[in-house]
Protein backbone atom coordinates (compact mmCIF):
# COMPACT_ATOMS: atom_id res chain seq x y z
CA UNK A 1 0.00 0.00 0.00
CA UNK A 2 2.82 2.62 0.85
CA UNK A 3 4.46 1.33 -2.38
CA UNK A 4 1.40 2.12 -4.37
CA UNK A 5 0.99 5.53 -2.88
CA UNK A 6 4.83 6.65 -3.20
CA UNK A 7 5.13 5.06 -6.58
CA UNK A 8 1.92 6.72 -7.75
CA UNK A 9 3.04 10.09 -6.56
CA UNK A 10 6.66 9.52 -8.01
CA UNK A 11 5.28 8.92 -11.39
CA UNK A 12 2.98 11.99 -11.27
CA UNK A 13 5.59 14.47 -10.23
CA UNK A 14 7.95 13.26 -12.23
CA UNK A 15 4.87 13.55 -15.32
CA UNK A 16 4.53 16.90 -14.21
CA UNK A 17 8.13 18.31 -13.91
CA UNK A 18 8.72 16.90 -17.55
CA UNK A 19 5.31 18.80 -18.52
CA UNK A 20 6.89 21.73 -17.18
CA UNK A 21 10.39 22.09 -19.09
CA UNK A 22 8.67 20.52 -22.55
CA UNK A 23 5.38 22.63 -22.75
CA UNK A 24 5.39 25.49 -25.39
CA UNK A 25 3.47 27.73 -23.21
CA UNK A 26 4.40 29.36 -20.09
CA UNK A 27 1.23 28.50 -18.48
CA UNK A 28 0.41 25.22 -19.26
CA UNK A 29 3.96 24.79 -17.46
CA UNK A 30 2.69 26.87 -14.38
CA UNK A 31 -0.39 24.59 -13.91
CA UNK A 32 1.84 21.27 -14.52
CA UNK A 33 3.78 22.98 -11.61
CA UNK A 34 1.41 23.08 -9.43
CA UNK A 35 0.00 19.63 -9.61
CA UNK A 36 3.77 18.45 -9.13
CA UNK A 37 3.66 20.30 -6.23
CA UNK A 38 1.17 19.00 -5.20
CA UNK A 39 2.31 15.16 -5.60
CA UNK A 40 5.37 16.59 -3.11
CA UNK A 41 3.41 17.71 -1.07
CA UNK A 42 1.40 14.19 -0.58
CA UNK A 43 4.79 12.62 -0.83
CA UNK A 44 6.11 15.02 2.50
CA UNK A 45 2.78 13.49 3.93
CA UNK A 46 3.71 10.49 3.97
CA UNK A 47 7.20 11.23 5.24
CA UNK A 48 5.11 12.29 8.47
CA UNK A 49 5.72 15.96 7.79
CA UNK A 50 1.90 16.94 8.02
CA UNK A 51 2.23 21.06 8.51
CA UNK A 52 5.16 21.31 6.04
CA UNK A 53 2.89 19.18 3.45
CA UNK A 54 0.40 21.59 4.33
CA UNK A 55 2.43 25.07 4.25
CA UNK A 56 3.72 23.58 0.83
CA UNK A 57 0.19 23.49 -0.63
CA UNK A 58 -0.73 26.66 0.74
CA UNK A 59 2.24 28.48 -0.04
CA UNK A 60 3.78 27.21 -3.53
CA UNK A 61 1.03 25.75 -4.74
CA UNK A 62 -1.39 28.42 -3.41
CA UNK A 63 0.73 32.20 -3.05
CA UNK A 64 4.10 31.17 -5.15
CA UNK A 65 2.05 30.02 -8.24
CA UNK A 66 -0.74 32.40 -8.37
CA UNK A 67 2.36 35.20 -8.58
CA UNK A 68 3.47 33.49 -11.29
CA UNK A 69 -0.01 33.14 -13.21
CA UNK A 70 -0.46 36.98 -12.65
CA UNK A 71 3.07 37.82 -14.40
CA UNK A 72 2.29 34.96 -17.10
CA UNK A 73 -1.22 36.27 -17.85
CA UNK A 74 0.16 40.00 -17.51
CA UNK A 75 2.95 39.48 -19.92
CA UNK A 76 0.80 37.44 -21.95
CA UNK A 77 3.94 35.96 -23.80
CA UNK A 78 3.55 34.72 -27.05
CA UNK A 79 4.12 31.01 -26.94
CA UNK A 80 8.43 30.69 -27.21
CA UNK A 81 9.29 29.62 -30.47
CA UNK A 82 11.27 26.44 -30.13
CA UNK A 83 13.72 26.97 -33.43
CA UNK A 84 14.68 23.85 -33.56
CA UNK A 85 18.66 24.66 -34.53
CA UNK A 86 18.83 26.20 -30.89
CA UNK A 87 17.20 23.38 -29.79
CA UNK A 88 19.62 20.68 -31.06
CA UNK A 89 22.05 22.39 -30.26
CA UNK A 90 20.96 23.33 -26.65
CA UNK A 91 19.79 19.80 -26.23
CA UNK A 92 23.52 18.10 -27.38
CA UNK A 93 24.84 19.98 -24.16
CA UNK A 94 22.43 19.46 -21.88
CA UNK A 95 21.85 15.57 -21.98
CA UNK A 96 25.16 14.41 -21.25
CA UNK A 97 25.41 17.03 -18.72
CA UNK A 98 22.30 16.05 -17.05
CA UNK A 99 23.39 12.41 -17.16
CA UNK A 100 26.71 13.48 -15.50
CA UNK A 101 24.42 15.27 -13.00
CA UNK A 102 22.04 12.26 -12.68
CA UNK A 103 25.17 10.06 -12.19
CA UNK A 104 27.47 11.83 -9.45
CA UNK A 105 23.69 12.06 -7.67
CA UNK A 106 22.95 8.57 -7.58
CA UNK A 107 26.57 7.59 -6.83
CA UNK A 108 26.18 10.04 -3.39
CA UNK A 109 22.69 8.71 -2.52
CA UNK A 110 24.42 5.20 -2.76
CA UNK A 111 27.37 5.89 -0.30
CA UNK A 112 24.72 7.59 1.59
CA UNK A 113 22.47 4.61 2.22
CA UNK A 114 25.09 1.66 2.27
CA UNK A 115 26.59 4.19 5.28
CA UNK A 116 29.69 4.90 5.50
CA UNK A 117 28.50 5.87 9.40
CA UNK A 118 25.87 3.50 9.19
CA UNK A 119 24.74 4.29 12.60
CA UNK A 120 23.54 7.74 11.23
CA UNK A 121 21.68 6.73 8.64
CA UNK A 122 19.53 3.75 9.10
CA UNK A 123 17.23 2.44 6.42
CA UNK A 124 14.73 2.15 9.27
CA UNK A 125 13.19 5.51 10.15
CA UNK A 126 12.70 6.63 14.18
CA UNK A 127 9.09 6.87 14.52
CA UNK A 128 8.94 10.76 15.03
CA UNK A 129 5.84 11.68 17.65
CA UNK A 130 2.96 12.08 15.09
CA UNK A 131 0.83 13.39 17.38
CA UNK A 132 2.41 16.13 18.55
CA UNK A 133 4.61 17.21 14.80
CA UNK A 134 3.11 20.76 14.59
CA UNK A 135 3.70 21.34 18.50
CA UNK A 136 7.09 20.54 18.29
CA UNK A 137 7.99 21.81 14.92
CA UNK A 138 6.90 25.23 16.60
CA UNK A 139 9.07 25.17 19.97
CA UNK A 140 12.04 24.17 17.64
CA UNK A 141 11.03 27.11 15.42
CA UNK A 142 10.47 29.49 18.33
CA UNK A 143 13.40 28.10 20.51
CA UNK A 144 16.31 27.39 18.74
CA UNK A 145 15.89 28.81 15.72
CA UNK A 146 14.32 31.99 16.67
CA UNK A 147 16.75 34.28 15.60
CA UNK A 148 16.88 32.88 11.80
CA UNK A 149 13.27 33.02 12.08
CA UNK A 150 13.28 36.79 13.04
CA UNK A 151 16.19 37.50 10.68
CA UNK A 152 13.39 35.74 7.68
CA UNK A 153 10.97 38.64 8.45
CA UNK A 154 13.83 41.82 7.08
CA UNK A 155 14.23 39.07 4.46
CA UNK A 156 10.75 39.23 3.72
CA UNK A 157 10.47 43.26 4.41
CA UNK A 158 13.37 43.60 1.74
CA UNK A 159 11.69 41.55 -0.87
CA UNK A 160 8.43 43.38 -1.09
CA UNK A 161 10.34 46.58 -0.77
CA UNK A 162 12.17 45.33 -3.62
CA UNK A 163 9.43 44.36 -5.94
CA UNK A 164 7.61 47.55 -5.17
CA UNK A 165 10.12 50.02 -6.30
CA UNK A 166 11.61 47.43 -9.16
CA UNK A 167 8.51 47.70 -10.45
CA UNK A 168 7.04 50.99 -10.19
CA UNK A 169 6.53 53.31 -13.40
CA UNK A 170 9.81 55.52 -14.28
CA UNK A 171 7.85 59.11 -13.83
CA UNK B 1 8.31 1.62 4.97
CA UNK B 2 9.74 2.68 1.53
CA UNK B 3 14.06 3.08 1.83
CA UNK B 4 15.53 5.69 2.00
CA UNK B 5 17.32 5.42 -1.43
CA UNK B 6 14.06 5.55 -3.40
CA UNK B 7 12.87 9.03 -2.09
CA UNK B 8 16.48 10.38 -2.69
CA UNK B 9 16.66 9.24 -6.27
CA UNK B 10 13.00 10.83 -6.69
CA UNK B 11 14.40 14.11 -5.40
CA UNK B 12 17.94 13.35 -7.39
CA UNK B 13 15.35 13.52 -10.83
CA UNK B 14 12.94 15.84 -10.18
CA UNK B 15 16.14 18.00 -9.41
CA UNK B 16 18.04 17.08 -12.65
CA UNK B 17 14.57 17.45 -14.62
CA UNK B 18 15.11 20.93 -13.21
CA UNK B 19 18.69 21.87 -14.35
CA UNK B 20 17.61 20.75 -17.93
CA UNK B 21 15.01 22.84 -18.20
CA UNK B 22 17.17 25.68 -17.08
CA UNK B 23 19.82 24.50 -19.69
CA UNK B 24 17.57 23.64 -22.82
CA UNK B 25 14.68 26.47 -22.13
CA UNK B 26 14.55 29.85 -23.36
CA UNK B 27 12.04 31.36 -22.01
CA UNK B 28 12.55 33.46 -18.67
CA UNK B 29 9.66 32.41 -17.28
CA UNK B 30 9.75 28.86 -17.42
CA UNK B 31 13.18 29.04 -16.49
CA UNK B 32 12.45 30.47 -12.93
CA UNK B 33 9.57 27.45 -12.60
CA UNK B 34 12.57 25.18 -13.01
CA UNK B 35 14.36 26.81 -10.38
CA UNK B 36 11.42 26.06 -7.94
CA UNK B 37 11.11 22.81 -9.81
CA UNK B 38 14.68 22.52 -8.51
CA UNK B 39 14.53 23.99 -4.62
CA UNK B 40 11.17 21.58 -4.69
CA UNK B 41 13.57 18.82 -5.45
CA UNK B 42 16.25 19.58 -2.36
CA UNK B 43 12.61 20.05 -0.12
CA UNK B 44 12.31 16.43 -0.67
CA UNK B 45 15.60 15.80 0.40
CA UNK B 46 15.59 17.85 3.38
CA UNK B 47 12.29 15.89 4.73
CA UNK B 48 13.09 12.99 3.94
CA UNK B 49 16.67 13.22 6.26
CA UNK B 50 14.56 14.50 8.50
CA UNK B 51 12.21 11.95 8.81
CA UNK B 52 14.84 9.35 8.57
CA UNK B 53 17.29 10.93 11.05
CA UNK B 54 14.62 11.62 13.57
CA UNK B 55 15.17 15.26 13.31
CA UNK B 56 12.94 17.63 12.85
CA UNK B 57 15.18 20.24 12.22
CA UNK B 58 15.04 19.44 8.79
CA UNK B 59 11.85 20.38 8.26
CA UNK B 60 12.45 23.74 9.60
CA UNK B 61 15.07 24.32 6.98
CA UNK B 62 12.22 23.92 4.54
CA UNK B 63 10.21 26.02 6.11
CA UNK B 64 13.29 28.60 5.55
CA UNK B 65 13.75 27.62 1.77
CA UNK B 66 10.27 28.08 1.33
CA UNK B 67 10.52 31.33 2.42
CA UNK B 68 13.35 32.14 0.88
CA UNK B 69 11.23 31.00 -2.79
CA UNK B 70 8.84 33.16 -1.50
CA UNK B 71 10.82 36.29 -1.42
CA UNK B 72 12.60 34.93 -4.42
CA UNK B 73 9.73 34.44 -6.72
CA UNK B 74 8.30 38.32 -5.50
CA UNK B 75 11.39 39.95 -6.62
CA UNK B 76 12.53 37.50 -10.11
CA UNK B 77 8.87 38.02 -11.38
CA UNK B 78 9.60 41.83 -10.67
CA UNK B 79 12.30 41.68 -12.77
CA UNK B 80 10.71 39.64 -15.31
CA UNK B 81 8.17 42.55 -15.43
CA UNK B 82 10.71 45.02 -15.73
CA UNK B 83 12.82 43.02 -18.21
CA UNK B 84 9.86 42.35 -20.68
CA UNK B 85 9.45 45.96 -20.20
CA UNK B 86 12.14 47.11 -21.84
CA UNK B 87 13.61 44.40 -23.97
CA UNK B 88 9.71 43.65 -24.99
CA UNK B 89 10.68 39.47 -25.00
CA UNK B 90 10.93 36.77 -22.49
CA UNK B 91 13.61 35.54 -24.13
CA UNK B 92 16.99 35.41 -22.18
CA UNK B 93 18.76 35.70 -25.49
CA UNK B 94 17.64 38.85 -26.39
CA UNK B 95 18.48 39.75 -23.16
CA UNK B 96 22.25 40.39 -23.73
CA UNK B 97 23.34 43.57 -23.15
CA UNK B 98 25.83 42.78 -20.67
CA UNK B 99 27.11 39.73 -22.43
CA UNK B 100 30.50 40.85 -23.96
Amino acid sequence: MEYIVFYGLATVAVTAALVVVLMNRAIYSALALIVCFGAVAGLFFQLGAQFVAAVQIILYAGAIMVLFLFVIMLLDPQSEKFSPDRLKQVTFLALPFAAFLAFVLVQMIFQWSLGTDGSVVGQTPGSLQMDGNTESLARLLFRDYLLPFEITSILILSAVLGAVVLTRRPE
Amino acid sequence: MIPLTHYLALAAILFVIGTCGVIIRRNVITMFMCIELMLNAVNLTFITFSRFLNQLDGQIFVLFVMTVAAAEAAVGLALIVILSRRAGSLDVDQANTMKW
